[in-house]
């Protein structure tokens, strides 16, 4: 009650300036026009939250942290890329089923075909981009809903993922490809295990962090997922906020026809979106192949609606044209100290869907409310 | 004097299959002048517009610009030409802020670190709020949304946009059409200003309150024809509704009515 009060209060005073033309913005309504805000204040609230309930459980322990931002980078990378797509205007429900697709192009023809490593996974994400190609020349061309179109390839992929690994292992997993990747020394170097050991070590000689009965500190280096996840949100975030290809994403996404009346290539940004976000879900696979040392027909399922929900959380508008990579990096955060936090405290992990799907709706009401005031101009 | 014209179509018509959308319109817009294009709904303006801008080829007839026939294949080509076209929907999006709709698709670009292509941003803020000061609209932040903006603003937006990146000939399609008396008043102060720098105004309405103030000629369309083009010393506001609403037919109903009311 007091923040609305709080807002016509200002916006009385806006209304006083001495040219009846110019409104005065207030650092109010400058903090309310930022997408991200409420995927920040979230993810202070989920903090507080758990350091009050798990503050002396480890969870913010070295290795505590380590864990809850792993399963935030994964979730996170694949954020990124529905971010962008998302302010671009479209949906990419493929995007899980891309994840446990990538794997087995990965895994099968390492472990069946006796091709070297670098090879299989160049030839991943050649194929993950071409699908997101396929997906988005398909959507330009029919002028379908993204929905419908990626929906069918969620589906057709998941399918071909089974059909796949049954074929070349007779079930459902791809395993032993793990040691082949880390044996590559390109593959080692950008996708397996973790990196910066040395700083892990100097820590540990100075006591900052524990160190295990065999020397070793507790945490031997960031995993390399969190670095990518960090890069890429960073490239993405700065392009989408200070590039040219950032202007067209907006505008694609806010008005496509106006987009075109001004000469943006609407089409081209469209399909490079959808093979931005292929790109990320192949990353996904091959970054999860890399930890776990298999590929597996179940593998990323559901997160799709995971990466959306992040994305969501982090302000950007389902209808498009407006949204923030920042924010869905700030959701991504969101999960993933939920997910690993809850079971920090005595509450019950099978509240973690229940209380995901109220921070989805939260977020969706508070973006709601935010969108309509930029369109009313208040 | 045929240089004294900028843009000058010549017996155009224009037929989609059977149906005969314009047929043997003349149209000449002097250099300088505001030309109102008047025409009650389906009188053919909206062809006429999109022949003038380059997205209709007239099928015979003749399209000069400053006395040269020209046939564009694309509305590109006429916006290189300096001919510019503010459809109704003026393609702004609302969720963007003015800077970045003012520059979409023609975003200023510098090199940050001498490497990295970025937006101007700086540029593009000083630049919008500059030139919509120059036009009479005071934006005093050009990172408002322009959803927050009155629809007259936003037609303001579009025109002074069209003319920052080089409209020799402005075409408006009904640019008061969705406005209220006072936005109304705006924009026909801003096509003032426009004809004051020199820039050439096709205003096109079915207005006749909004136009008659404004303009310095008329070419009144009707069921795909040319009723003719007037000078306004030539031609009374009466007149020229009398012709837009079909003559003798709305003379005929206005008395009916009176008849009846007395």
């Amino acid at each position: 009650m007091t923040v609305i009060e709080e807002t016509l209060g200002m916006s009385k005073a806006g209304d006083a300036s001495p040219d009846e033309r110019v409104r005065r913005l207030t650092a109010w309504h400058l903090l309310m026009g930022r997408p991200e805000l409420g995927a920040i204040a979230g993810a202070i609230l989920v903090f507080g939250l758990f350091g009050v309930f798990a503050g002396d459980s480890g969870m913010f322990a070295i290795d505590g942290v380590m864990n809850w931002a792993q399963v935030a980078a994964y979730l996170g990378i694949l954020a990124v890329g529905a971010c962008l797509l998302m302010v671009g205007g479209e949906f990419d429900l493929s995007m899980g089923s891309m994840i446990g697709f990538a794997g087995v192009m990965v895994a099968a023809p390492v472990m069946y075909l006796g091709w070297p490593a670098w090879v299989a996974v160049i030839f991943a994400f050649a194929g993950a981009m071409a699908l997101g190609l396929l997906n988005g020349y398909l959507v330009v061309r029919t002028k379908l809903p993204s929905f419908i179109v990626t929906l069918a390839f969620m589906f057709i992929l998941r399918g071909l993922t089974l059909v796949l690994s049954t074929y070349f292992a007779n079930g459902t997993i791809i395993s032993g490809v793990g040691d082949r990747l880390a044996d590559d020394p390109i593959v080692r170097t950008l996708f397996v295990g973790s990196t910066g050991a040395w700083i892990f070590h100097g820590l540990a000689s100075l006591g900052w962090i524990e160190v295990l009965a065999g020397g070793e500190p507790v945490v031997n280096g960031i995993p390399k997922v969190i670095l990518w996840w960090v890069v890429l949100g960073a490239v993405a975030a700065f392009v989408l906020a200070r590039t040219r290809a950032g202007n067209w994403i907006r505008t694609v996404g806010g008005d496509a026809n106006a987009a075109k009346n001004v000469g943006v290539p609407v089409k081209r940004v469209k399909i490079s979106l959808f093979v931005f976000t292929a790109f990320c879900a192949c990353l996904f696979g091959v970054l999860q192949v890399a930890d776990v040392g298999s590929a597996a027909a179940d593998r990323g399922l559901q997160k799709e609606f995971e990466a959306i929900i992040a994305v969501v959380i982090g302000g950007t508008l389902l209808t498009g044209g407006f949204g923030s990579v920042v924010g869905a990096c700030f959701g991504a955060l969101i999960f993933g100290v939920v997910q690993i936090g809850i079971s920090f405290t005595n509450i019950n992990s099978d509240w973690y869907r229940v209380f995901l799907g109220a921070m989805l709706l939260l977020a969706v009401l508070f973006n709601h409310y935010i969108r309509g005031r930029a369109a009313a101009g208040k | 004097m045929a240089d004294d014209f900028i843009l000058e179509l010549d017996n155009v018509s224009k037929y989609f299959g059977t149906v005969i959308a314009l047929k043997d319109v003349t149209l000449r817009l002097r250099r300088g002048e505001v030309h109102c294009l008047l025409g009650d709904n389906g009188a053919g303006k909206s062809t006429l517009i999109k022949t003038l801008a380059g997205v209709h080829p007239p099928s015979t007839g003749q399209y000069r610009v400053d006395g040269k026939a020209l046939a564009f294949r694309s509305p590109r080509e006429a916006l290189d030409m300096g001919i510019a076209t503010v459809y109704q929907d003026l393609a702004l999006v609302p969720l963007m802020s003015v800077a970045r709709n003012f520059f979409a698709g023609r975003e200023p670009v510098k090199k940050l670190f001498g490497l990295l292509p970025v937006m101007d941003m700086a540029h593009a803020n000083a630049t919008a709020v500059q030139k919509l000061a120059d036009m009479g609209i005071a934006v005093r932040d050009a990172s408002q949304l322009v959803g927050s903006m009155s629809g007259g603003e936003r037609q303001c937006l579009a025109i002074a946009r069209a003319i920052h990146f080089g409209a020799r000939v402005l075409i408006l399609d009904e640019p008061t059409a969705a406005l209220g008396v006072k936005q109304s008043c705006n924009v026909l102060k801003l096509i003032h200003t426009a004809r004051a720098r020199g820039i050439s105004v096709i205003f096109i309405t079915h207005n006749v309150h909004h136009a008659y103030p404004i303009a310095d000629s008329f070419t009144v369309l009707n069921r795909g024809q040319s009723l003719g083009t007037f000078a306004k010393a030539d031609i009374s506001k009466e007149a020229v509704l009398e012709m837009m609403a079909g003559g003798s037919e709305i003379q005929g109903l206005f008395d009916e009515l009176e008849g009846r009311a007395a």
